[in-house]
C-alpha cells in the first residue's frame, strides 16, 4: 500500500497495445469526441467483447483502453480503495497489455478508472477520469422503452425525472435517491452519473478534469468535458443536499470526506473510515489521525458509531 | 306588429328506411308566421302533426322541404340550411322550447337545472339562482326539493321544473308543448301568469294545448295544422 | 385567444387509406371552443382511425388537421415539427383512451401521475405540485387520502377518472376520448359521464368523443357526425340526428336502442 509508481516487468506481446485493435480504438475514439462535443449526451459506440463479463467494468476498461498511452500512469479504485479485486484485477490487466506505469496515488496519475467514486482529492486539467457505468439511462426505471428515451432527450421532454423525484419525496419525505444521483449537464442534457454516491455529485460540476464514461453492456459512452456546468436535480422546496455524517474518518480525522461505515467485531462495533483509501492514507502522512488509529491512546473514541444522514 | 318567426311552403315526410323505406307523409305547404306579443295556439286533431311542426320550429326535426325563418341577432336565419353552432346559439339566446317531459340529467341538483339557461347566457350566478328559487317557489315547489335531482319526482313536478327552466330566460320566441299537462287548477294558474307576463315583454309565443280553457285564456290566434295534412286540400 | 366565432379546429378532406381499404374518407368539420362533438358508429366503422389521425398520433393519407394555437395562430398539425406536435400534445390537447391504463403511468402514484404534465411544463416547487393534484383528485371524485397510492390498487372507474385529471391539469382546450366509458360497469359509467358533462361544461372544453352508444352520445354532445365504412353519413346536430334521422344507418341504430 506504500508503492507509488509501479514499472511492470514486461508486456505480453501477445496483445496488441491496450488489447483492443487500432481500429476499435480509433472507433471508441470517434464516439469519445462526438460525446465530448455534446456534454452529458449518450453515444452509441460498438463495444466488443472483454476478458471480464459484463458488470465487472468493460465499458470503463474499453475507454481506457482508447485514450491510454505507453507514457501514462494509470490509477484504478473501486468504491474508493485501490486493494478491491476489482480494481487490481484492471489494473494488473492494462500493466499486462499496455505495460503502462501504475499507482496508488491519485496525484500521480494522469488516468483514473473507478467504479462508483469520485476521488476526494481535486483533479487537475491533465488528468482523465474515466467511470464505469451500469445503466447510462437515467429515465430507463420510469419509462422502458428505447425509442421513447431517445425522444424524450432529443426534445428536452425531462418531466418524467421529476416524477421521479416527486415520487421519493411522497414516499419518503425527501428525496431518497442517494446514488445515480440525476444531474442536468450544460442546461440541456440530464444524466446518470453512474453510481456514485451524490455526495461527489458537487465533484462533477467545473470539474478541471476530462471526464468520461463507458458503458459495456448497454454499449453507450458519454462525457463531460473540463469546466462543464453539472447541477443536480431538485425542487424548488426541497433542494438538493449531499450526504453528511456526525463521525469522522476513524483513522485520520477527516471531517470532509465520504466515509464507510466498518463492522469491528461481533459485538457491533464499527467505525467510520475513509472510502478513498489514497485520500485517507496521504492524511495519515502528513500526521493527520483519526480516533481509531492504532497510534491513539485507547478510550479516545466516544462514538458507537452513528449512521451516516 | 314584428314579425319574430315565419315557415315558408314547409312539407314534412319521413322516410322509414328500417321498414322497406314507406315514406310517411305529415304534411305539406305549410305558411306559418308568428309575431311579437302573440300566443299561437297549434290545432288539429291528434296525429295531424302539431308536435312534428313544433319540433320543426325548434330545428328538432328537418323539413323535407320549404324553410322556416327566424329572427335571431336581429338577422333573418334560415334555420333549415343554418349551421349547426348557428342553431344551438339561436336556441340559446332567441328560442325557448318548453317540452312535455324533462329529460334529467341525473346528480344535476333542480335549482342548478332551472338555473342553467340563464348562467349559459353571461347572467351571474347568483343573480341566476335567485330568479330559479323565485320561479320554482311560484311553482310551489317545495324548498326541500331544490338540491335534490328530479329524476325521483312525481310527472307533475318534473313537468313545473322543466317550465321553470323553460321561462327563467327573457326568450324573444316561445315554443310550449302541453305546458299544463299533469298540473292541478292552481299550478296551471301559475302557468297561465307566467305565459301573460311573457306576452306582455314582447315574446312571441306557439304552443300546443290540450287544455281548452287555458288555451282560450292566454292565446291571441289559433293555426291549423291538420288543413295541411297531405291529401287534406285534394 | 380564439373568439368564439372563429374554429378551433379545422379539419379538411381527411382521409386515410391502408393501401386499397379505407380507413376513413373525406371528412371535413370545424370545432368551436367549448364544442362537444360525437363520432358514432359500430365497430369497424373508421371512428377510431379518423380520431387518431384528428389527434395526430397518425399521419393522413390524404388532408389537413389546422388547430389554432395559443400564440401561433392557426397552424397544420402535421406541418409542425414532432417536437411542437409533442408539446401540443402535453399542454393544448388531452387524450382519454378507452383504457385507463393506456393513459397512466401505473408505476407511479396518483399524484405524480396528475404532476407530470406539470413537471412536463417547468414546475418545480414540490408543494404547489402535490396540492394542485390534490385539487384535481376532489374534483374527479377520488379521495384526496389516495394521493399517494398506485393506479393499480384503483377501480376500473376510479382509473378512468384519474386518466381525466392527468389529462386536465393543464387546462386543455381541446379534449380527445376514444370510448371513456367502455368496459365501465353501468352505474360507475353514469358516474363519469356525469363528470364529464360537468367538466366540460365548466371549463369550456372543446371535446371529439368517439363511442359507440348514443345515450352518451346524446348526453354528451352538441353534434354528432355518424360513421359507417369509413363515411360520415350523416350529420348535424345531435338531437336532430338522434330523433331524426334520415340515412338508413343511422336510423338503423337508433332504433336499435333497447327502449324501457
Amino acid at each position: 500500500m506504500e508503492q507509488t509508481v509501479n514499472n511492470p516487468p514486461e508486456a505480453s506481446s501477445a496483445y496488441n497495445f491496450a488489447y483492443l485493435d487500432e481500429q476499435t480504438k480509433r472507433m471508441i475514439r470517434r464516439a469519445l469526441l462526438k460525446a465530448v462535443a455534446i456534454p452529458g449526451y449518450q453515444v452509441p459506440f460498438a463495444g466488443r467483447e472483454m476478458p471480464m463479463p459484463y458488470g465487472w467494468g468493460t465499458g470503463g476498461v474499453q475507454v481506457t483502453a482508447a485514450v491510454i498511452g505507453p507514457d501514462d500512469t494509470l490509477k484504478v479504485i473501486d468504491q474508493g480503495a485501490d486493494d478491491t479485486t476489482n480494481a487490481v484485477s484492471i489494473r494488473q490487466f492494462f500493466a499486462k497489455t499496455a505495460n503502462v506505469a501504475t499507482t496508488e496515488k491519485t496525484a500521480e496519475a494522469s488516468i483514473i478508472q473507478t467504479r462508483h467514486r469520485i476521488p476526494e482529492k481535486e483533479l487537475r486539467e491533465d488528468q482523465i477520469l474515466v467511470y464505469q457505468v451500469p445503466i447510462p439511462e437515467p429515465l430507463r426505471f420510469l419509462e422502458p422503452r428505447e425509442t421513447e428515451t431517445r425522444k424524450m432527450h432529443a426534445l428536452e421532454e425531462y418531466g418524467l425525472m421529476h416524477v421521479k423525484l416527486y415520487e421519493d419525496i411522497s414516499r419518503h419525505g425527501h428525496i431518497a435517491t442517494t446514488y445515480a444521483y440525476p444531474v442536468m449537464v450544460d442546461d440541456r442534457y440530464v444524466m446518470d452519473p453512474s453510481p456514485t454516491p451524490k455526495f461527489d455529485n458537487p465533484k462533477m460540476d467545473m470539474m478541471a478534469a476530462l471526464q468520461l464514461f463507458g458503458a459495456g453492456r448497454e454499449k453507450r459512452i458519454y462525457a463531460l468535458p473540463p469546466y462543464t456546468k453539472v447541477k443536480s436535480l431538485d425542487f424548488e422546496d426541497h433542494p438538493f443536499e449531499v450526504q453528511s455524517w456526525k463521525d469522522e474518518c476513524g483513522m485520520c480525522g477527516a471531517t470532509d470526506s465520504y466515509l464507510d461505515e466498518v463492522i469491528l467485531d461481533d459485538k457491533g462495533n464499527r467505525m467510520f473510515v475513509c472510502s478513498d483509501t489514497d485520500y485517507c492514507s496521504e492524511r495519515q502522512e502528513a500526521g493527520h489521525r483519526g480516533p481509531q488509529h492504532h497510534d491513539q491512546p485507547l478510550g479516545t473514541s466516544h462514538n458507537n458509531g452513528k449512521a451516516a444522514e | 306588429m314584428s314579425e319574430m318567426l315565419h315557415a315558408t311552403n314547409v312539407a314534412k315526410g319521413f322516410t322509414l328506411h328500417t321498414q322497406g323505406s314507406v315514406t310517411i307523409p305529415v304534411f305539406e305547404g305549410v305558411e306559418f308566421r308568428l309575431n311579437a306579443g302573440e300566443c299561437i295556439a297549434l290545432t288539429g286533431e291528434s296525429g295531424s302533426g302539431k308536435s312534428t311542426f313544433m319540433r320543426m320550429l325548434y330545428a328538432n326535426y328537418t323539413c323535407s322541404s320549404g324553410s322556416i325563418s327566424v329572427l335571431h341577432d336581429g338577422d333573418w336565419l334560415d334555420i333549415t340550411t343554418a349551421s349547426p353552432h348557428a342553431i344551438l346559439d339561436m336556441r340559446k339566446r332567441t328560442m325557448g322550447y318548453v317540452s312535455q317531459f324533462l329529460r334529467v340529467i341525473p346528480r344535476v341538483p333542480t335549482l342548478e337545472i332551472v338555473a342553467e339557461p340563464l348562467i349559459a347566457l353571461g347572467t351571474a350566478r347568483e343573480t341566476a339562482l335567485a330568479k330559479a328559487r323565485d320561479l320554482l317557489t311560484r311553482l310551489r315547489i317545495p324548498e326541500r326539493l331544490w338540491q335534490l335531482s328530479p329524476l325521483t319526482f312525481s310527472g307533475g313536478e318534473q313537468q313545473r321544473v322543466n317550465i321553470a327552466r323553460g321561462f327563467i330566460a327573457d326568450y324573444p320566441i316561445m315554443l310550449l308543448d302541453e305546458p299544463t299537462a299533469s298540473l292541478d287548477v292552481q299550478n296551471r294558474a301559475t302557468v297561465l301568469a307566467l305565459i301573460e307576463e311573457a306576452k306582455a315583454r314582447g315574446a312571441a309565443i306557439a304552443g300546443i294545448f290540450h287544455d281548452h280553457e287555458t288555451r282560450d285564456a292566454v292565446c291571441t290566434g289559433s293555426f291549423d295544422v291538420t288543413s295541411f295534412k297531405v291529401g287534406a286540400n285534394d | 385567444m380564439t373568439r368564439s366565432h372563429e374554429p378551433l379546429l379545422r379539419v379538411s378532406d381527411l382521409t386515410m387509406m391502408y393501401g386499397d381499404r379505407v380507413g376513413c374518407r373525406n371528412v371535413s368539420f370545424e370545432l368551436r371552443p367549448g364544442e362537444v362533438l360525437g363520432i358514432v358508429g359500430e365497430s369497424g366503422s373508421g371512428k377510431s382511425t379518423l380520431l387518431r389521425s384528428i389527434a395526430a398520433q397518425q399521419e393522413p393519407t390524404k388532408g389537413t388537421v389546422e388547430y389554432h394555437t395559443r400564440i401561433d395562430g392557426i397552424r397544420d398539425v402535421y406541418q409542425m415539427s414532432e417536437a411542437q406536435r409533442r408539446l401540443l400534445m402535453r399542454t393544448d390537447w388531452a387524450f382519454v383512451h378507452q383504457n385507463a391504463r393506456d393513459g397512466l403511468r401505473m408505476n407511479v402514484s396518483a399524484g405524480a401521475n396528475i404532476g407530470e404534465r406539470l413537471m412536463a411544463v417547468g414546475d418545480r416547487h414540490y408543494g404547489n405540485i402535490r396540492s394542485t393534484a390534490e385539487n384535481w383528485l376532489g374534483k374527479v371524485e377520488i379521495a384526496t387520502e389516495r394521493l399517494d397510492d398506485l393506479p393499480s390498487t384503483f377501480s376500473g372507474g376510479m382509473q378512468q377518472r384519474l386518466q381525466i385529471a392527468r389529462n386536465l391539469v393543464t387546462s386543455p382546450r381541446l379534449v380527445f376520448m376514444d370510448e371513456p366509458t367502455g368496459g365501465l360497469d353501468v352505474s360507475v359509467q353514469a358516474r363519469l359521464l356525469d363528470l364529464l358533462r360537468g367538466l366540460v361544461h365548466d371549463l369550456n372544453l372543446a371535446v371529439i368523443i368517439v363511442t359507440h352508444d348514443l345515450a352518451v352520445a346524446r348526453l354528451l354532445s352538441h353534434r354528432l357526425m355518424v360513421m359507417q365504412r369509413g363515411e360520415v353519413i350523416e350529420s348535424g346536430l345531435t338531437d336532430q340526428v338522434l330523433d331524426d334521422p334520415q340515412h338508413a344507418y343511422t336510423q338503423l341504430l337508433v332504433s336499435s336502442i333497447l327502449q324501457n
